[in-house]
């Protein structure tokens, strides 16, 4: 028997798969299942941290404008989730993250599982297929394409295999961007943060989750900043992050560009150490419909 | 800010009547269009060949729909707006060539296309992501054009049932929430950088 924990906020899911077979590891199959039901879970069910944020700034709003923007998406949540159908018709472009347990021996092709969930994810949940060639624009149809998926690999101690999945939606990644600023100069990145939230105005569908990749490298930073969407709960924010948020709300964009008090629920930041002539800082938004669901494998 | 019920077509009328700010909800037939239907539409337009929809007064609901097969049936599962911003200039060329038009839209930033909507048309917003509330308003596909650009990009025409609320954010006047709003933030983020800097 394969346990597999579906980790997602602050709830656990426990999902007992081939409950009739023995299974000695993990297999092929499995991994095939676990990306099908994360991307199914992700693009239907916004984790409770989120419905909180949103509430929360229901109540702050008094912008008539903004609440009746924030109790439509609050009743869109609800829908979603009771007809088990997704939130937006956008279910993005697949991003899964990966961490591999050194302890682990895989005897089949890991990422051939994870490409073949994606593909039947899209026609199962369904997803819509958004995956088209970046000249001729010519779509895959199945959400799988030249270095789509895209996977970020990590290893971790353990014999564990971490699955997470983060469908990302064009309008919010569109309005993302990277800086390599003066290394001396770190009071620039409050800047390049608010100016780039700026800039996006109402397009990323506001409220937004800010996610902030701070050193590393060119390629790092971007990566740091997708990561830290991942936070588990995205209230637990530190005193920078705060301070951050409460400039970018400052900005009065509020919900969907219409104006008010929210424009990001909140801004999460992930650090690495930089070369000692960069600063390169990056800034990954996304729309209030953040959608993410992890699975823990052994 | 009144509330106001349409059923497509919607006459010239009614759409000068609204201001920013006001509610409409939508009924009757409408149509999707993205990026590609845009292109084409102006193609056929400047051509002078006729559309195989009748764009005065019809409502273009700017979204390319998550659709599951159901046999040989297609159902509308999520149905959310996408930003439009990116076809201003088609939109722009369009408008010039038809009487009048409603655009349901999605967070924009500025959107300088008031000018060219002035006594012509109004742009709604309906709030992006909200795509499974949407599709609760879509009552049936009535038929598929251009299928050829792909379903996201084809062009949809679906029968709804009280779509909204949307708001007028872009109205026949020259009012524009999305500018005001625009002017706003820029003197908000003047004042921060002189805190941060």
């Amino acid at each position: 028997m394969i346990i597999v924990d579906i980790l997602q906020k602050n709830a656990t899911y426990i999902c007992l798969l081939h409950k009739k077979k023995l299974m000695p590891s993990i297999d092929y199959h499995t991994v095939v299942e676990t990306v099908v039901e994360l991307f199914r879970k992700a693009v239907t069910e916004i984790g409770d941290d989120v419905i909180l944020a949103l509430r929360k700034a229901y109540e702050n709003e008094d912008n008539e404008l903004a609440k009746n923007n924030l109790k439509m998406i609050l009743e869109n949540i609800e829908v979603a989730r009771k007809s088990k159908i997704p939130v937006c018709q956008d279910t993005g472009i697949p991003v899964v993250f990966v961490e591999l347990g050194r302890e682990l021996h895989l005897d089949f092709d890991l990422k051939a599982a994870i490409v073949e969930g994606v593909r039947k994810a899209t026609e199962e949940v369904p997803l819509r297929p958004n995956v088209v060639h970046p000249i001729t624009r010519e779509n895959t149809m199945d959400n799988v394409g030249l270095h789509v998926p895209h996977l970020n690999v990590d290893i971790t101690d353990g014999d564990t295999l971490k699955l997470t999945v983060l469908p990302k939606g064009a309008g919010s990644e569109n309005v993302s961007a990277l800086k390599m600023l003066p290394p001396t100069k770190p009071n620039k990145i409050t800047r390049f943060v608010i100016e780039t939230v700026k800039e996006a105005g109402g397009m990323p569908c506001p409220p937004t989750i800010v996610g902030v990749g701070i050193g590393s490298t060119f390629d790092g930073a971007a990566k740091l900043a997708k990561k830290a969407l991942l936070r588990e709960n995205i209230l637990e924010m530190n005193e920078f992050e705060l301070e951050l948020l409460e400039k970018i709300n400052s900005l009065g964009i509020g919900p969907m560009g219409l104006g008010g008090k929210t424009t990001s629920l909140a801004v999460l930041v992930e650090m690495g150490h930089c070369h000692l002539a960069s600063l390169p800082v990056a800034v990954n938004i996304q729309c209030w419909a953040h959608r993410r669901a992890s699975a823990v494998l052994r | 800010m009144a509330t106001v019920e349409w059923t497509t077509p919607v006459s010239k009328e009614e759409i000068l009547k609204v201001r920013v700010g006001d509610i409409v909800y939508i009924s009757g037939e409408i149509l999707t269009a993205r990026d590609r239907a845009h292109e084409r539409a102006l193609k056929y337009l400047e051509a002078g060949k006729k559309l195989p929809i009748d764009l005065n007064g019809a409502v273009v609901f700017y979204c390319g729909p998550l659709i599951k097969k159901i046999g040989e049936r297609l159902k509308i599962v999520s149905c959310g707006p996408t930003t439009t911003m990116r076809m201003n200039g088609y939109i722009r060329e369009i408008v010039k060539r038809i009487s009048h038009i409603v655009l349901v839209g999605k967070g924009e930033k500025g959107n300088e296309i008031a000018e060219a909507l002035r006594g012509k048309g109004v742009f709604l917003a309906f709030p992006g992501g909200v795509g499974a509330l949407a599709a609760r308003a879509v009552k049936s596909i009535n038929a598929i054009h251009w299928e050829d650009l792909g379903l996201p990009e084809a062009v949809w025409v679906l029968e709804v049932e009280k779509l909204g609320p949307c708001v007028v954010a872009i109205d026949a006047h020259g009012n524009n929430i999305y500018e005001e709003v625009e002017r706003r933030v820029e003197e908000n983020f003047r004042q921060l950088l002189v805190k941060i800097e």
